[in-house]
């Protein structure tokens, strides 16, 4: 078998939901920014397959989008990481349900 | 052979993935997130995209993976436990993970072999980058000082 | 003739390789990939042992003593003692420890400096794996290997062994990015990754004396300086070797390991080495290319070992020459001196190139570089006098 672009894209589907099943259950503030961290892959695996399979792969669009996307997600990821030591001198804790009041 | 070593990676990769978005010890999620991310890299090998994989490898695993570990030891009171897990979340992500599924499946024009391309080659993306791209190249730039003095200043304690 | 004996290796494959014809086309790649593996590993196993044995002999020359002579000829039969002391030793884990983390530091960072090996062009046609994006491949690779460094920090449940871990990532993570950027420029002047295009760029000789290396560019000597410093970091040797304390914090993240373990780490450590050396050669010192014209009858590969050899070589000697640095002043030193440096060397590339890659060229590089240096050099003083030595007895 071949892998055609569906399998490809069932693969990038499948990685989109573990990332949106990261974020959405887990109560630690790194591992819902690990969750949008692959999430991002993800999208990233979308174009590359579609650049890859598409009827005129000459121009490296796809490739140029998937670089600067690589590129965001890590300065995303950085400031997140500072963001949550920030708020964990303040809180003193990491679980997300407990950053309830806005008053710093 | 091409399938063969595609759908071991596939496998690895999606494995990984799940582990780092369920396991409760923290410092295992984390290293599985950057083994995940080895397997995405081997699928951009196999797609023919090498310079994007290589890049993910240096960023990912070079970079954010240290800084996700360094993060979780300088914010744990105890020996890394996460707490919780919402199950409704699960429901969620599997209820997309179908629907994204079933549209694929459905669509007629997706089920289509890998066209014969030349090679892609680091000079052409350079020249793309040098010649058509080159404002986002910039943006980029300036993005990527703006997240690193942005971060120091988040993190830095204040001298009293 | 003389290309035959060049080629032998690559001879003998191929005939190893006719043996194979019937099967199908994968089945032949693959074991054409195994044989290089092999090789690879077998050579580089060798010169490990070699290197440990050859290392404690020249470190106590310097030291005005002998080293291992007991074993073997010259103590050349040391490192088989080493191993089977290493390999008999009893594995101790501690209790507390987390035993996945623990048992596959030592593989992911032997299995890394490995990899790293394979880019590398050994001799005319002799890379193992040729990859267009070789030098990154090279790159993102090594930089694998502080992960790998914190999970066996991490994976010890040791504080000692977190803080020399925290100490050793800190530290290559600071001298990764003038590693890189001093790689830069030659990148820039050949325009291109691949290792093997960078050594066909380096394949000229000046009136058929001075081989056109890099390193005989004011831009390349200053950059390959560069290299090898940041080098010496990467592979925690001294004078840049905190994380292995050994005086300090025992062995840093390397603590709770013994036996073979420790071996592993000793190993990845070496091969390391061997690898941002190979690299080096590669990139300034003209990968296999023979210094003089005249001398190209030697095969490729031994003029590669040569050269690996004098770095191996001036790396003992910086050992057993220079006392360990402070960290912070580990960390001044790359941020505040070789950062800027580095970056200068692409400016003073990209002017020798316009310049016109000649005499001309050759002097404004130069100039430009001698300029930063200068002001560097007063900006980072540290006013520091020198008194006379004061001698205090015990009265």
């Amino acid at each position: 078998m071949t892998p055609t672009l569906q399998v490809f894209l069932i693969i990038s589907a499948a990685l989109f939901s573990i990332g949106l099943l990261a974020v959405l259950s887990r109560r630690h503030a790194i591992f819902i920014l690990i969750g949008i961290e692959i999430m991002l892959a993800a999208a990233n695996l979308n174009f590359i397959a579609f650049w890859r399979f598409g009827p005129h792969p000459q121009p490296p669009t796809g490739i140029m989008i998937a670089l600067f996307s690589i590129a965001i997600a890590a300065a995303e990821a950085a400031v997140g990481l500072a963001m949550v030591i920030a708020v964990y001198r303040h809180y003193r804790t990491t679980n997300v349900d407990q950053y309830d009041q806005l008053k710093g | 052979m091409n399938s063969a070593a595609f759908i071991v990676t596939a496998i690895i990769t999606v494995a990984a993935a799940l582990a780092a978005a369920t396991l409760r010890n923290l410092m295992h999620a984390a290293l599985s997130f950057a083994a995940a991310f080895v397997g995405i890299a081997a699928l951009f090998f196999l797609l023919g995209a090498e310079f994007v994989g290589l890049a993910l490898v240096f960023i990912y695993v070079g970079a954010v993976a240290v800084l996700v570990v360094f993060t979780i030891l300088l914010t744990r009171r105890d020996v890394g436990k996460d707490r919780g897990f919402n199950w409704g979340g699960a429901i969620v992500a599997v209820a997309v993970f179908g629907s994204l599924t079933w549209s694929i499946l459905k669509t007629q024009s997706l089920a289509i072999g890998a066209p014969h391309i030349a090679m892609l080659t680091v000079k052409r993306i350079g020249a793309a980058l040098m010649t058509a791209y080159v404002w986002p190249l910039q943006c980029v730039g300036i993005l990527l000082t703006a997240a690193l003095i942005g971060a120091l200043i988040l993190v830095m304690e204040e001298r009293r | 003739m003389s290309k035959s004996i060049d080629q032998v290796f690559l001879n003998a494959k191929q005939w190893l390789l006719s043996w194979l014809t019937g099967l199908p086309t994968w089945m032949v790649q693959v074991a054409s990939s195994l044989i290089n593996i092999f090789a690879l590993l077998a050579v580089f196993l060798t010169l490990f042992a070699l290197i440990s044995v050859l290392e404690r002999k020249i470190l106590a020359r310097m030291q005005n003593r002998y080293g291992p002579n007991r074993v073997g000829p010259f103590g050349l039969f040391q490192p088989i003692a080493d191993g089977i002391k290493m390999l008999i030793k009893e594995d101790i884990v501690p209790m507390r420890a987390d035993k996945v983390v623990h048992f596959l530091a030592p593989i992911l960072i032997a299995a890394v400096a490995i990899l790293t090996l394979g880019v590398i062009p050994y001799g005319r046609n002799m890379t193992p794996f040729t990859i267009d994006g070789g030098i990154l491949f090279f790159f993102a690779v090594g930089s694998t290997t502080e992960l790998a460094v914190f999970m066996a920090g991490w994976g010890s449940n040791n504080k000692y062994s977190m803080l020399g871990a925290m100490r050793a990532i800190a530290q290559m993570i600071s001298y990764e990015l003038p590693l890189i950027i001093s790689v830069l420029p030659v990148v820039m002047v050949v325009g291109s990754l691949a290792p093997d295009r960078i050594v066909a760029a380096q394949a000229e000789y000046t009136f058929g004396l001075v081989p056109r290396w890099f390193v005989f560019t004011p831009w390349g000597a200053a950059a390959f300086i560069l290299f090898f410093v940041s080098g010496l970091v990467e592979s925690n040797r001294t004078p840049f070797d905190v994380p292995e304390g050994e005086s300090e914090i025992v062995a840093g993240h390397m603590t709770e390991y013994s036996g073979f373990k420790y071996a592993t780490f000793f190993m990845a450590e070496y091969l390391g080495m061997f690898a941002i050396s190979g690299l080096g050669i590669t990139l300034f010192l003209g990968g296999w290319h023979a210094p003089l014209r005249a001398l190209g009858f030697v095969p490729s590969y031994v003029w590669f070992f040569a050269k690996l050899s004098v770095l191996l070589f001036v790396y003992i000697w910086i050992r057993g020459t220079l006392p360990r640095m402070r960290i912070d002043q580990i960390m001044n030193f790359a941020w505040k001196f070789m950062l800027p440096m580095a970056f200068t060397c692409i400016i003073a590339a990209a002017v020798w190139h316009y310049a016109g890659r000649g005499l001309r060229g050759w002097l404004w590089s130069l100039f430009v570089i001698a300029i930063v240096y200068t002001v560097l050099s007063m900006l980072l003083d540290t006013k520091r006098k020198f008194a006379p030595r004061v001698y205090r007895f015990a009265e």
